[in-house]
């Protein structure tokens, strides 16, 4: 699942932004709701792909360290391995998997940013 | 948004003390006007006036009773820092006064108001700008230069940091979160493995060196580094590595330095050795200490804080400098 912020506390700050009543021509709000607008946007895609997202994910955390499990619990374990240098952080199947989970999530979060094309370049820019 | 509740300066109070401060901003002033609020954080407010001569200013304030940030500077100190820097010959907005007591508007310091931009999107793209983009990361090199050259005797007391220091900062910022993002996990061990050592003298290094802090001009190009907030002692790499971060290049990702230019035109304009590899290390930490800010911002939402749908928000940026940092992983793997 994806945290900070998961997507119910998301929902909960577009709900308390919409309950505000705004004041004609405050800039702070009409900012706020484009950033209302965007966290609608990603709750929306986040419905629609977060799921299979994470099961493909787990699927992945399984295979790595071959372990079965459900997301949070072996996601909390690769944390756990990575911190106590069982895992080298240039592995190549940990690094698949850590990239494949950066495609996943900026698809949901931020699907126009400049960094997804410049992972898929292959070594390219960033 | 009211101000004046809580013990807090109204734009009144404000602009009454600007007013009475005038005189002594310009012997031709006898007063202000134009006294507006250019943006506010929980740390900073910035004010935009003119004096009755014509002077354009900016008033940066501490908002009463605002806790400075734990690494940001008093505002007199970001001030001399301005001055020191600019006698160096960096491009500053020129320091007018900084505020005492007796000017009613609590820590503060009045600059020049420079013409130009700062909106990063802006200066990557807009047509105003396509004459002076081509020269712009080597500018970048040549004003961090002087920069870093500025004499480090008798600035206002600086911490001093380095590459490792940094990394155990911001671990440790990140452990206090109690996050789970195996990317930040490989990356603090991949970065703490080939982390450079202390440079052999600190230099003076502005802390937030990137495009949305430069004023840029369409026709005189960058006149005005600012937000010195950040300043400290230590690794010259450091700045050359944070215009490079994704995060600050607006889209136009294939031009590493500040979406405008090159690497080899930024240490071109740099002159003096700094290689390659140190600048691309101080890129990736950038990364990783924008994906802990990110972190932080948004537990200021979590802890009730700050309940903004923005706090909120900003969360779901740490997955930009993730997908940043296993770009730059994988090109070292």
């Amino acid at each position: 699942m994806i945290t900070h912020p998961t997507a119910a506390e998301l929902a909960q700050a577009v709900a308390a932004f919409d309950a505000e009543v705004a004041t004609p021509g405050d800039a702070r709000h009409a900012f706020l709701s484009r950033v209302a607008d965007n966290a609608r946007a990603i709750l929306a895609r986040e419905a629609e792909q977060g799921a299979t997202l994470e099961a493909e994910a787990t699927a992945r955390l399984g295979d790595l360290l071959g372990e079965t499990g459900d997301f949070e619990a072996l996601n909390h374990q690769l944390c756990e391995a990575l911190r106590r240098g069982g895992i080298s952080p240039l592995d190549a199947r940990l690094l698949a998997h850590l990239k494949a989970t950066a495609i996943g999530q900026i698809a949901i979060d931020q699907p126009t940013y400049g960094g997804l094309a410049a992972l898929l370049s292959a070594g390219g820019g960033a | 948004m009211t101000l004046g509740e809580g013990g807090n300066h109204s734009l009144m109070d404000v602009a009454t003390a600007i007013d009475l401060l005038a005189p002594r901003l310009s012997p031709a002033a006898t007063g202000a006007r134009n006294v507006r609020r250019l943006s506010g954080g929980a740390s900073l407010e910035t004010w935009a006036f003119d004096l009755s001569d014509g002077t354009p200013l900016i008033l940066r304030r501490r908002p009463d009773g605002a806790l400075p940030r734990e690494t940001a500077l008093p505002l007199a100190s970001e001030a001399a820092l301005i001055r020191a820097a600019a006698a160096a010959g960096a491009p500053s907005p020129g320091v007018a006064h900084i505020c005492e007591p007796g000017d009613q508007l609590g820590e503060a310091y009045v600059m020049h108001r420079l013409e130009g931009e700062t909106l990063g999107r802006r200066i990557v793209r807009d047509e105003a700008f396509a004459a002076v983009r081509p020269g712009l990361a080597r500018r970048c090199g040549e004003v961090l230069a002087q920069i870093h050259a500025t004499p480090t005797d008798h600035l206002p007391p600086l911490a001093t940091s380095d590459a490792r220091g940094e990394l155990a900062r911001y671990e440790g910022v990140y452990r206090d979160l109690d996050a789970r993002r195996p990317i930040l996990e490989a990356a603090f061990r991949w970065l703490e493995a080939i982390a450079p050592a202390p440079p052999e003298r600190p230099v003076l290094v502005h802390g937030d060196f990137r495009n949305g802090n430069l004023m840029i001009h369409p026709d005189r190009g960058l006149v005005g580094v600012l937000d010195w907030e950040l300043a400290h002692l230590g690794d010259p790499a450091e700045d050359l590595g944070w215009i490079c971060v994704n995060s600050w290049r607006f889209g136009e990702w294939r031009k590493p330095v500040g979406g405008f230019g090159d690497y080899a035109e930024l240490l071109a304009g740099y002159g003096g050795y700094i290689s390659l590899d140190r600048v691309r290390f101080w890129q990736a930490l950038g990364s990783l200490k924008w994906a802990v800010m990110c972190l932080m911002m948004y537990q200021s939402f979590a802890t009730g804080a700050d309940r903004s749908v923005e706090r909120a928000m900003i969360g779901r940026r740490t997955s930009e400098a993730e997908i940043d940092l296993v770009t730059l992983m994988e090109g070292a793997a």
